[in-house]
């Protein structure tokens, strides 16, 4: 039995290689994920321990909760230099600083940090050209930002840092041991002592750490407990390693769930891949019938049967694990290069390496998905009465009643499921829900087939090879179906996310023409180290008093703590003008300037927290003590405004940063809001982080992520979709091996070449489009249904993506024509003669 | 359609008068150096036009290989063949296709029809291939003869396999081919349903005038023809015009003695 299945395994090559592409890119993306990420996190964790090197122990001052740290006093420097053991200890100064490129532009990283520190010389930065700097007016740039930036020794460098734009002079270029540019892809830059501490700390003579060595025979864990004990409580100290350990954790756990998102898009991979070994199988057992039946009437059990086409699964399982596994250990490491160089950021990677996990996915994940795909089919073939299928009937059509009542119950569950993950807003419940959903609508599809196939086909076939090549799409409902279906789950997530996306952009819209009365948005063009850029207050006093503009307000954002409870808060600089331009309406007290002692609430915090005009609530701000404050006004719920209390302007003294975040103007009556756009960027010209657009303007910079987002999930699910194709590619080639007789005497009696590669065409492209039309229903239907569910979450608008649902139908019908080209060579090519005479 | 206009050296042989399909000293050998097989060793035959020839031998005598080389399904290794006044021989795929759907008719042994198209769907397939609108009275006439009025909207797993047969011959007749050939016909029937299909083939000749090249091996099969040509060993060795069904079999019986002719 074990001979005669491999016999006939390997008499069918290109069978083998069809139904194991799919296992094969599916493994690929798993073991690749794999092997990315873990080359990633060697790669960081090496990148901090050779940052951390010369830190035998390091001191840093401790937070208090919801408080920003204190900085170090050169106090502590002496008392640290005075515990017994201490080689040399070091005060830093750290902070944010990106520098301004030659075309004026900030330069940007790909998420390294960019940043300024005080030049001691006893760092690991060793000069490579010039001189260290000495002078207020002076720097020195990294290796890395000189390529980057393209700077000489003399050239000038505008910084931005807590300051504005500041131009130094570059007095010298460092590098790494080694002679890298960078560890890790950062932009720095070496400020004299005094200046980085003003301009990166805000305050002279304070440090941000020390960084301590031990003497000849102290080791690091007896000199971090002899600081510690010296310094006492209020300082954080640890040793190099404990901190390279921590900051490469931190690193990894991002990657991790970067792991998991990737693990999630190749899950997705595999679900398709699902559908098409179980149509690969469904067919191959078809094609099989009287070959099983031979053996069962020579004897062979229903068990053996089973076991023949299990066995068959396991083997090309097996083989697409080892291919697949190889792939994307290939894959992962490309990825890896990719990653390490992109955007200029050179991370030195470790060795590529290939875990463990990734071995054992590969194999369980190739091995089972092959499997369970291959059961049902073997069921089938064992059902089979040897009798019945040696008489070569053409397999009558099943009834699908029973196929249908299943597909309904199973669409139900998952439904429901879904409902109950939006309600409890449980991830696994949605996914559970969307997968099982998927199913349903995977069994419901036959029944749905015929009517669909035949509608779209009609639109095809207006000559004899699209008739014939309709009616072959027809032909097995439910080989037509899975095919489609497999197509459907990538398209319809795509779909799906769109609806989502294109009805945050209609809310976003709706919300900005309607409720928002401002004219100019100044805000921060995206994030600079995890904070939105910010300006000083007296260019925002610079726009109020510009010519045209009627008035203007900004505000300082930070978290503040209430209890155990973290908020949000912004400290607006005219309530006023908020109350006007954000059209607030009072729900209680009247909305009108705080005093210093007084803040105003959103309906939803006032109701959820129990506070009313009149309660006096303690906050404990970044800074300073905890202090009182009364509810002065209550607004009533807005969408512009909503989640963040709203404190007087003299709050933002204790904020983290008292620089203005967001600001918003109004033009007088009749003023062109361009011309007088035209007058306030001017007073930004400092602060090239800083943009100032109209609504519109607005409007497209917040909507424009979401472009990138859906432009992501389709390159991810191009490889869902990317399987289907080949699924498509593997039914037609399948069905073009089952009709070569009815091939050979279309030939015979007359059909061109193009013709049977037109008929071929057609079904592809009608099973395509079927597919793309099942995947923008269901992807509509997932899309309207998250949409409900986001409502409280301000998507209060129900787009619909049709621009872009009509350029997935198409790519679906190209999708048809191309996954038809090699079976339609193929059946093109048969010779005539010898199609007649198959058997 | 391919038409090769007729040269100072082929106009003899590509009279198209009388004849509807001519074989001049065709070989056909299939594999190469010792494993060669010689299936046809100089045939030359030509075929008249309105008449319902036979051919017949046993396995391997190379009458499967004749018409199919005779259609435009194989090609020749030396010799040359025409249909009506078209030159087969050198003609690439396009004109073989073309060939075969406007100058050819065909029935197999099983699986004629598509499975997917009603039976006036398979009677019209080769007109539809070709883009050609169907003659009525023409349909209506072959229908009626071949008696498939009432079953034209079945599906062929809906009908026997005479019916099936007949359709498959309507097929080759709707499109008024100068050959019809039929490849062992009446190989899958029973006797009543094959009488059915080998009489409507006779009347088909005799009534419409149609040329008809019917490969088989069963005697009674061949005693329905106008002619009967024998083949042995890839050569011609006798022919018979007309005969009983007896007179067949017992040349089929005596084929063994019987030297083979270079010419007839």
């Amino acid at each position: 039995m074990f001979k005669a299945t491999l016999k006939s395994l390997l008499s069918r090559k290109l069978r083998l290689v069809l139904s194991a592409l799919a296992v094969v890119l599916g493994v690929m993306f798993v073991s690749g994920s794999f092997v990315l990420t873990d080359t990633l996190q060697r790669s960081f964790t090496d990148l901090f321990s050779s940052a951390f090197a010369n830190v035998d122990v390091s001191v840093s001052p401790k937070a208090e909760k919801g408080k920003q740290p204190e900085p170090l006093t050169p106090q502590a420097i002496a008392d640290v230099k005075s515990v017994p053991g201490v080689a040399s200890a070091v005060g830093d100064v750290q902070g944010s600083a990106r520098p301004i490129g030659k075309n004026g532009k900030v330069i940007t990283t790909s998420g390294s940090p960019r940043f300024g520190f005080n030049w001691t010389g006893t760092g690991q930065e060793k000069i490579r050209d010039g001189k260290a700097p000495a002078a207020e007016n002076e720097v020195a740039v990294g290796g890395f930002l000189a390529t980057t930036g393209g700077f000489k020794v003399g050239d000038d460098i505008a910084l931005l840092t807590l300051e504005p734009k500041k131009t130094f002079k570059i007095t010298g270029i460092y590098e790494y041991a080694g002679g890298r540019d960078s560890l890790g892809g950062e932009l720095s830059v070496a400020f004299t002592e005094p200046v980085a501490q003003q301009l990166l700390l805000g305050k002279k003579d304070v440090f941000s750490g020390i960084t301590v060595t031990a003497a000849q025979g102290t080791s690091d864990d007896a000199l971090r407990d002899a600081v510690a004990a010296k310094l006492g409580s209020g300082y954080d100290v640890k040793t190099g390693a404990a901190l390279a350990k921590e900051q490469a954790d931190q690193i990894n756990e991002g990657l991790k769930f970067f792991n998991y998102v990737l693990l999630g898009f190749a899950g997705i991979a595999l679900f398709v891949g699902i559908f098409i070994i179980l149509n690969t199988f469904s067919i191959i057992v078809a094609q099989r019938t009287r070959e099983l039946a031979l053996l069962r009437s020579m004897g062979a059990s229903r068990g053996q049967v089973i076991g023949s086409v299990v066995l068959e699964a396991l083997v090309i399982g097996l083989i697409a694990s080892i291919v697949g596994l190889g792939a994307g250990v290939g894959v992962g490491a490309l990825l890896a290069t990719i990653f390490s160089s992109l955007g200029g950021s050179s991370l030195q990677l470790a060795g590529i390496g290939v875990p463990m996990s990734a071995i054992i996915s590969s194999f369980a994940v190739g091995m089972i998905v092959t499997v369970v795909a291959a059961v049902m089919p073997a069921l089938r073939a064992s059902r089979i009465a040897p009798v019945a299928a040696m008489r070569e009937a053409a397999t009558p059509d099943r009834p699908l009643t029973k196929i249908t009542i299943t597909g309904a119950a199973v669409a139900a569950l998952g439904g429901t499921s879904l409902g109950f993950g939006f309600n409890q807003a449980s991830l696994p419940l949605i996914f559970g829900g969307i997968l099982v959903a998927f199913v349903g609508v995977a069994l419901l599809t036959p029944i749905l087939s015929k009517p669909m196939v035949s509608l779209i086909g009609r639109l095809l076939s207006w000559s004899m090879p699209g008739l014939l090549g309709r009616r072959n799409s027809a032909r097995n409902p439910r080989r037509t179906a899975i095919t489609a279906a497999a197509l459907m789950v990538g398209i319809s997530l795509i779909t799906g996310v769109s609806v989502v996306l294109t009805s945050a952009t209609k809310s976003i819209e709706k919300l900005a023409s309607g409720q928002l009365q401002t004219d100019l948005i100044i805000s921060g063009e995206g994030q600079v180290e995890g904070q939105p850029a910010t300006f000083q207050r007296d260019v925002l006093t610079k726009v109020e008093k510009t010519d045209g503009v009627k008035s203007a307000f900004g505000w300082a954002s930070d978290g503040v703590l209430q209890g155990e409870d973290q908020l949000f808060a912004v400290a607006v600089t005219d309530v006023n003008a908020l109350k006007e331009m954000f059209a607030l309406k009072p729900k209680s007290g009247a909305i009108s300037p705080l005093r210093d002692d007084q803040l105003g609430l959103p309906e939803d915090l006032a109701t959820e927290k129990g506070w009313t005009v009149g309660s006096t609530i303690t906050l404990q701000l970044a800074k300073g003590e905890p202090r009182t404050y009364t509810v002065g006004f209550v607004w009533a719920k807005s969408q512009v405004l909503q989640g963040a209390m709203v404190l007087p302007e003299s709050a933002s003294k204790d904020f983290r940063s008292d620089q203005i975040g967001q600001a918003f103007a109004q033009v007088q009556p009749g003023a062109n809001v361009a011309d007088v756009q035209k007058r306030v960027e001017p007073l930004f010209a400092d602060n090239p982080e800083i943009t100032v657009q109209d609504r519109s303007g607005f409007v497209k910079q917040t909507t424009s992520q979401f472009d990138t987002v859906l432009l992501m999930i389709q390159i991810l699910l191009a490889l869902a979709i990317l399987i289907a194709v080949l699924g498509v590619i593997n039914t037609l080639a399948l069905s073009v091996i089952e009709r070569t007789r009815e091939l050979g005497l279309l030939r015979a009696i007359g059909m061109r070449r193009a013709q049977v590669m037109r008929m071929i065409t057609v079904e592809s492209v009608v099973i395509s489009v079927f597919g793309a039309v099942l995947g923008l229903a269901v992807g509509l239907a997932l899309g309207v249904a998250t949409v409900q569910a986001l409502k409280d979450q301000g998507i209060s608008e129900l787009g619909f993506p049709w621009a872009t649902m009509a350029q997935y139908l198409v790519v679906a019908a190209v999708v048809g024509v191309v996954a038809a080209i090699l079976p339609a060579i193929r059946a093109a090519r048969l010779n005539v003669l010898d199609a007649i005479a198959y058997e | 359609m391919v038409r090769t206009k007729p040269t100072e050296g082929n106009r003899q042989v590509s009279a198209s008068d009388g004849v509807a399909a001519r074989a001049v000293d065709v070989w056909k050998s299939y594999g190469s150096g010792d494993a060669a097989v010689t299936a046809l060793a100089g045939v030359s035959v030509d075929l008249e036009k309105s008449r319902f020839t036979a051919i017949m031998g046993p396995s391997g005598s190379g009458k499967s290989t004749l018409m199919h080389c005779l259609a435009g399904l194989d090609d020749v290794t030396s010799g040359e063949v025409w249909v009506g006044d078209t030159k087969v021989t050198g003609l690439k795929d396009r004109g073989l296709t073309e060939l075969r759907r406007d100058k050819v008719g065909f029935i197999f042994q099983q699986f004629n029809l598509l499975p997917t198209l009603t039976a006036e769907e398979n009677i019209t397939l080769p007109l539809a291939i070709g883009g050609k609108k169907v003659d009525r009275d023409w349909f209506d006439v072959v229908v009626d003869t071949v008696g498939l009025r009432d079953r034209l909207t079945h599906r062929p797993t809906q009908l026997s396999g005479g019916q099936q047969q007949r359709v498959a011959c309507a097929r080759a007749l709707v499109s008024r081919p100068d050959v019809v050939f039929a490849d062992e016909p009446t190989g899958n029937l029973d006797s009543q349903s094959g009488a059915e299909v080998l009489g409507f083939l006779q009347r088909s000749a005799r009534e419409f005038g149609q040329t008809i090249v019917m490969v088989t091996h069963d005697a009674n099969a061949a005693s329905y023809a106008d002619r009967v040509i024998f083949l042995k060993d890839g050569h011609i060795v006798r022919e018979l015009l007309s005969p009983s069904a007896d007179e067949v079999l017992d040349t089929m019986k005596h084929l063994d003695s019987v030297v083979a002719v270079p010419h007839v």
